[in-house]
């Protein structure tokens, strides 16, 4: 009976499957964006607002649906997205650079980025270290003083592992020479600010965007920027590199749409061209900006190189670990 | 005092209606199986980009709230708790329906709701500061330790052993563990590739409670031909609400117990009914009609989880830590109208978050009355014929399941589940401690496992998880706690009547 009832249901929920030679008119239904990650989240929430507009007639002229499939820190959504997902152009995801990398290079999942093709990129929300707003520590040599003189007792938060966070603190810890411990949070980035904000840990690494709406509310001091330049949405924030600490942009989180591997090269090229379109809307951008989300459109090409870029540099780092 | 001169833009007309639709959507859809409270508020946020900053807002809270006092009607009428929030709710409530009493079940529960929820709503507005603090002071050890404090509940929950109910636990607890683990990505008892994403809680919830149903349904409806037709009573509405002003410990237990465990961060609205239910039986002269259809364990349980919605945004709105999955997507509403949560947002943006926290208000009674109206209709379902009953009550658990991630892998596993409850039941397990196994597993290991981590690297986990007044009083309540059950159980065994 249960065979019989998910026929029933497959028959009913999964439309027939679209011609791949007939690209003239895709999309002719609504397409689907997996999320890997819950509701509420800063890729879930920008997701929703980069794909707004895609129902218009100049954009895809349908609407674009999100699923979340969150778990065990985006594997659950990436594996089904690398293994079961149809490629037949109906079927997007959203990617998160450093992340996926990073764990496919350690294993145990079942994609890398051979799995996936990129349509193009929304946004770079690059990591900044933060302490609680009444925290002795002024400046990340402060911070990295303290650890030399209590090796292995400076307690940090951040999303998960090999998220953009930890890549931000390997590279803290590679640069600065000394250990420190990192804590990963249960319930992502919103559980490892408010671990700040509490004083449970004594500082932490998480997303611009959310750090600078913190600082904003005056529950924390921002003390660095994991990138090679300031950011426009704290221009008075220096760079780990003007504080002296060797650290690339390795960790900024990069977020945009791919698609599976094997989906029509004819599809992948429409969706590559209408895309990067939908994200440059005034509306759109308007949007993020409200919310403190720093966007960053880069076409298929821009992210094809930028994830082979990631992939070396990942492997370099995660080497030792 | 200054809510009092924002109640003015609740009511113009584009925002009323908003609420007024919001309302009735969200107890329609919080009454479906596998539409959760989070799921709703977040189809709805595209929508609210093309409101005003408040009416987004009020649509949102509206939806909130009501899709939290929805799933009360598809766990009293149905045994299927639309949210975790709700499977306490089923435990009287469905008994109570099943007599014929569907309707007085159902007006109770929108009544209970409505005093918790206005409570609760109250404590947000005049209180925020004092408990944004306190939100605080909830960290790793003191979270790990709540969801211990849950575990304890877990064996006088269901009503029969207390070594079953245990048993039951210790199931869930393990099923919680397959999957990968959240924080290392270890594989665990991942025997085929659906098992990789866990088990998921609101499949579970659906298949533990529907499935089991859906098969003695059937196996009744072809024992007797002449199915016993219930029938289903009128109840005045005045009844009901003396009945709820009569049971003033039920709602203050659950009103207390719903704020308090609301306002944890990540804790909060899975657990509060549940503890609530246990604490007013423990507290009550009549505990032993507790599970056979009595009032106070339906008002307990949801005065608590309508008061855990205003605290539960508490550490939101001034702090802007989400507590639940459903204050982050409210989170993304406020902030995609470029309102940042902070200590100051009832000084920035008066205009903006008075009206939100007034139509809650406003929304909680609305929600009342509507749930008052359909529950002389609603309570009607209980007479439908066995064999319809029980397709109705199969495809809800399919979709439903399906719905929440739009995986046949979750219809799978629900119904496996679900065939497995079914054998359970018979030897007198029930499915109440077996969900609050799966829901605290991860709660008591994420934490335990932030806290270790963090005492590694201090004073050592001893240290980080004895000491400290807070910890401490809790290990005080879980001792009790267990105490408390243990000599029950002892009793049980030795009195005259052999309780269990």
């Amino acid at each position: 009976m249960k065979k019989l009832l998910a026929a029933a249901l497959a028959l009913a929920t999964v439309p027939a499957v679209t011609l791949a030679d007939a690209h003239g008119s895709y999309p002719d239904r609504p397409i689907m964006l997996m999320i890997s990650y819950g509701a509420g989240g800063a890729t879930d929430f920008q997701a929703r607002i980069v794909t707004m507009t895609a129902g218009n007639e100049d954009a895809l002229g349908m609407p674009i649906a999100i699923i979340n499939k969150p778990g065990a820190g985006g594997r659950v959504g990436w594996n089904w997205f690398a293994t079961q997902a149809e490629t037949d152009g109906y079927t997007l995801a959203a990617y998160n650079i450093p992340h996926f990398i990073a764990q496919s290079i350690k294993g145990g999942v079942e994609y890398s980025a051979d799995s996936f093709e990129p349509i193009a990129n929304w946004g770079a929300d690059p990591a900044v270290f933060v302490v609680a707003a009444d925290s002795p520590f002024n400046s990340m040599t402060d911070v990295v003083e303290w650890a030399k003189a209590n090796p292995g007792k400076l307690t940090f938060s951040g999303a998960g592992l090999f998220v953009g966070h930890h890549i931000a603190a390997l590279q803290l810890e590679k640069a600065s020479g000394v250990q420190l411990a990192y804590i990963p949070n249960s319930k992502g980035g919103a559980g490892a600010m408010k671990a700040v904000i509490a004083g449970e840990v004594m500082g932490g690494v998480n997303n611009l965007s959310d750090a600078f709406r913190a600082r904003e509310a005056g529950t924390v001091k921002i003390l660095g920027v994991f990138d090679l330049e300031r950011n426009d949405f704290l221009p008075d924030v220096p760079t780990l590199v003007e504080q002296g600490f060797d650290v690339d942009n390795s960790s900024v989180n990069f977020r945009g749409i791919m698609v599976p591997k094997g989906t029509p090269q004819g599809i992948i090229d429409k969706l590559s061209e209408i895309v990067p379109t939908m994200f440059e809307n005034g509306r759109v951008q308007g949007k993020m900006k409200a919310g403190g989300s720093p966007m960053h459109i880069m076409t298929r090409e821009e992210v094809q190189a930028m994830w082979a870029a990631r992939q070396s540099a990942l492997a370099e780092l995660l080497a030792g670990l | 005092m200054t809510f009092l001169a924002y109640f003015g833009p609740v009511f113009e007309p584009v925002s009323f209606l908003l609420l007024l639709g919001g309302t009735i959507g969200g107890l329609i859809l919080g009454a479906t199986p596998g539409l959760s409270p989070t799921m709703t508020v977040a189809l709805l946020i595209p929508f609210t980009f093309h409101l005003q900053p408040v009416q987004g807002l009020i649509l949102l809270g509206a939806a909130y709230t009501s899709t939290v006092a929805g799933g009360a009607v598809s766990a009293i009428l149905l045994k299927i708790p639309g949210a975790p929030a709700n499977i306490a709710t089923t435990l009287d409530g469905h008994q109570m329906a099943q007599s014929g009493q569907g309707a007085r079940a159902l007006q109770l529960s929108f009544l209970a709701s409505l005093v918790g929820g206005v409570i609760g709503v109250f404590l947000l507005i005049f209180l925020t500061p004092i408990l944004a603090e306190w939100a605080l002071s909830f960290g790793p050890s003191e979270s790990f330790w709540i969801a211990i404090l849950g575990v304890t509940v877990i064996g006088t929950l269901g009503g029969g052993s207390v070594l079953k109910g245990l048993l039951a636990g210790c199931i869930g607890l393990w099923l919680a563990t397959i999957g990968f683990d959240d924080i290392m990505g270890a594989q665990r008892f991942i025997f085929h590739p659906s098992l990789g994403g866990g088990i998921n809680i609101i499949a579970a919830l659906i298949g533990l409670f529907a499935i089991p149903q859906v098969i003695s349904l059937l196996a009744r409806g072809r024992r007797h031909r002449d199915v016993d037709v219930i029938r289903v009573a009128r109840h005045p509405l005045m009844q009901s609400v003396r009945e709820v002003l009569g049971r003033s410990r039920s709602v203050g237990i659950g009103t207390a117990v719903g704020s308090i465990i609301g306002l944890i961060p990540g804790v909060g609205g899975q657990i509060a009914g549940l503890v609530a239910y246990d604490q007013a039986k423990n507290f009550s002269a009549e505990r032993d009609k507790f599970g056979t259809g009595h009032s106070e364990g339906i008002i307990a349980a949801e005065s608590a989880n309508n008061a855990m919605v205003g605290p539960s945004l508490v550490p939101l709105l001034t702090l802007s830590i989400p507590g639940s999955p459903t204050a982050a997507v409210l989170l993304g509403g406020l902030i995609i109208h470029g309102i940042f949560p902070g200590p100051d947002i009832f000084r920035l943006y008066p205009n903006v978050v008075w009206p939100f926290v007034n139509s809650m208000l406003v929304g909680q009674l609305l929600m009342c009355a509507f749930g008052l109206v359909i529950a002389g209709f609603a309570a009607r379902i209980a007479m439908v014929h066995h064999s319809v009953m029980a397709a109705v009550v199969l495809a809800l658990a399919v979709f439903g399941s399906y719905s929440v991630q739009h995986s046949m892998n979750d219809v799978y596993i629900m119904m496996a589940l679900g065939v497995g409850m079914y054998f359970l039941e018979r030897y007198g397990f029930s499915p109440a401690p077996l969900v609050l196994g799966l829901i605290l597993g991860p709660i008591a290991e994420g934490n335990f496992v932030e806290g270790a981590m963090i005492a590694r690297a201090q004073d050592g986990i001893l240290m980080y998880f004895f000491t400290g007044t807070l910890n401490l009083v809790l290990i005080g309540i879980v001792l009790a706690s267990v105490g408390y059950s243990a000599w029950l159980e002892l009793r049980g065994r030795r009195g005259p009547e052999g309780g269990v």
